[in-house]
């Protein structure tokens, strides 16, 4: 019975990899050394790509991808059928313009859309990885990125940009691949995650090892699923990345289809019922030991230490990439004064910086929303980064 | 050479500016405005530009522009920056501006191998001129704001920018004070008195001694 659930399983989850777009295994000559001195090989990257790589390979832009995203960046998502994440950016003739550029994203390490992670099958047990898949860092997902570009045959990329643990990537790529950046732009991030930060990650955490089906992480290999925590670690996250006057405006203290509260606990509130709507809807797309590995990821960053000896300039010595950081004012999960922490850095070894804070009151998740201000800011650094280049047409 | 014309494109002192930079150098523009001398500089001498604006709308439109500005503030953010980690930083019409001036000024010539000051100079004619026969707080074009708005809060003249500079042990390369119609005279030992009398506004090509 339980092989049979486990067979069944194993089927479910390759079923969902074909969904999965583009795949490439790395790491078959050599190990992939994780952090952790776990070393992973023959592990599989699932990736989109949009546009098309030009003959001299110089008009690469990676688009890194936030938590709770995935490689679906443009177009739409063959999963959620919904639009890509950044589909108002990234397109034909937008923004970020793929008749130009060549776009490539790929599902982080650790992540739940095709890349090796907790749910994909452990190739020495033949079942889920589970709790088993070593703990990985934000450097371990941009030395896969870098196997991936080697793989291409991408030597330099013309930018890097992401935000939140996108943004974290971003710098990662500029302290430890520098030659290989010609420009990047972190968004709404920070070099650290703070103590808050790491607070806000550990109740997530704790919601999804305390429902009874989490089942000591090994849920793949059995009935369970911890959907109810999963579903509380999206709601708790959802509230950091919305502003408080954010949820003011969209919900108030409005009731949810009743006119008087109910004297009970229900959804009887607006911003109740959206809540467990983004839950709900959390989980039937994320995997949740996958959610722990990433949170733990982004605990675990700290660019200083890594790349410093506890010198944030250190880490951007002799960097000469050009950086735009962006921020966003009514961000309190990654605030405006760790955007100028990085900055302060760059220029203590007079790197290349641009350094935009944008008036928004939409709060962490501005950088996926219409923000006209900010698309104007982005639009402009590449736009002279490209003119600086030289070969991005070429 | 630059034309009549290009020359007209911006304003007055930083045209004297962008005459005196080599091109494809590394300048600091502290208080970049809108970014126009860098996007000149850029532009026609190829030059390494960054910039630091305080106004949001400032920065925005640089970045937007192409051009490499962070937000900031020159009393506050310039310590960040090694020592001559460029070729040239500017201050253009912002010295009065600022909280700490002398800071301000030992600031930029550690961090530029030359620093280039622009300023309005408080002993024209006209400002004495308005003081003295008007009795209100002087206002002339340059200097167009109320008392009580302005963000100008350490006006100098000539003479005064001349001996701070003397005090901070800062050598003056050039000086320059330029007229009404933006006619510039080179300021000499002896022309100093004439100097602080005629000139608007003053550029000053300055280094660590």
């Amino acid at each position: 019975m339980l092989m049979n659930d486990q067979n069944g399983e194993i089927a479910a989850t390759s079923v969902e990899n074909s969904d999965a777009g583009k795949q490439v295994t790395l790491g078959t000559d050599e190990p992939l050394r994780l952090d952790c001195g776990v070393e992973l090989s023959n592990f599989t990257v699932a990736y989109e790509s949009y546009g098309t790589l030009n003959e001299n390979k110089t008009n690469a832009i990676l688009v890194c991808h936030a938590l709770s995203m995935d490689q679906y960046v443009s177009g739409t998502n063959p999963i959620t059928g919904n639009p890509g994440w950044w589909a108002t950016v990234i397109g034909p003739g937008k923004l970020i313009d793929t008749n130009r550029y060549f776009v490539l994203c790929p599902n982080i390490l650790g992540g739940c859309m095709g890349t090796t992670g907790p749910k994909e099958i452990n190739p020495e047990t033949g079942k889920p990885w589970g709790l088993d898949f070593p703990v990985i860092t934000v450097s371990d997902m941009v030395r896969a990125q870098a196997l991936l570009l080697d793989h291409l045959g991408i030597d330099q990329l013309f930018c890097a940009i992401g935000g939140s643990l996108g943004g974290m990537q971003v710098l990662e790529w500029a302290a430890a691949y520098p030659e290989r950046l010609f420009s990047a732009v972190p968004i709404a991030t920070a070099s650290h995650h703070s103590a808050q930060n790491i607070a806000f990650h550990e109740v997530g955490r704790q919601a999804i090892m305390a429902d009874p089906d989490w089942l000591g992480g090994d849920y793949l290999n059995q009935d369970g699923r911890p959907h109810r925590g999963l579903a509380i670690a999206r709601m708790i996250a959802h509230i950091t990345y919305l502003s408080e006057p954010a949820l003011q405006n969209k919900f108030g203290r409005r009731l949810q289809d009743r006119d008087a509260v109910s004297f009970g606990f229900d959804a009887d509130f607006q911003v109740e019922s959206y809540l467990r709507h983004q839950g709900s809807t959390f989980v039937d797309r994320f995997d949740a030991n996958s959610y722990l590995y990433i949170t733990r990821a982004m605990d675990y960053f700290d660019l200083a230490e890594r790349h410093g000896d506890g010198v944030l300039a250190e880490a951007f010595r002799d960097v000469e990439t050009r950086f735009c950081v962006i921020s966003f004012t009514s961000d309190w999960l990654y605030q405006t004064a760790e955007s100028r922490a990085i900055v302060k850095a760059l220029n203590a070894v007079a790197a290349n910086v641009s350094f935009a804070e944008i008036e928004s009151d939409k709060g962490h998740d501005a950088f996926l929303l219409e923000e006209p201000e900010f698309w104007k800011v982005l639009s402009g650094f590449l736009k002279g980064a490209a003119e600086r280049y030289g070969s991005v047409d070429k | 050479m630059m034309t009549e014309q290009q020359k007209r494109l911006i304003r007055v002192d930083l045209q004297l500016i962008a005459e005196m930079v080599e091109p494809g150098s590394r300048l600091l523009d502290v208080g970049c405005g809108d970014g126009e001398l860098l996007d000149y500089l850029n532009h026609e001498k190829k030059v390494d530009g960054r910039g630091i604006e305080l106004s949001k709308e400032g920065v925005n439109a640089c970045v937007s522009a192409g051009l490499s500005v962070i937000q900031g503030d020159a009393d506050q953010d310039l310590d960040d920056y090694p020592d001559h980690a460029f070729d040239y930083v500017v201050l253009g019409q912002t010295l009065q501006a600022t909280r700490e001036p002398h800071n301000v000024l030992a600031n930029l010539v550690r961090i530029g191998k030359h620093a280039i000051v622009s300023f309005p100079n408080f002993g024209y004619w006209r400002v004495r001129a308005g003081l003295l026969f008007g009795g209100r707080m002087p206002q002339t074009k340059l200097l167009s704001y109320n008392w009580y708005d302005t963000p100008n809060i350490h006006f100098c003249t000539i003479k005064d920018f001349v001996a701070l500079c003397s005090m901070l042990g800062i050598q003056i390369e050039k000086g320059y004070a330029l007229d009404r119609r933006g006619q510039a005279r080179q300021i000499g030992d002896s022309g100093m008195r004439f100097a602080n009398l005629r000139g608007e506004q003053a550029v000053f090509f300055l280094k660590k001694s």
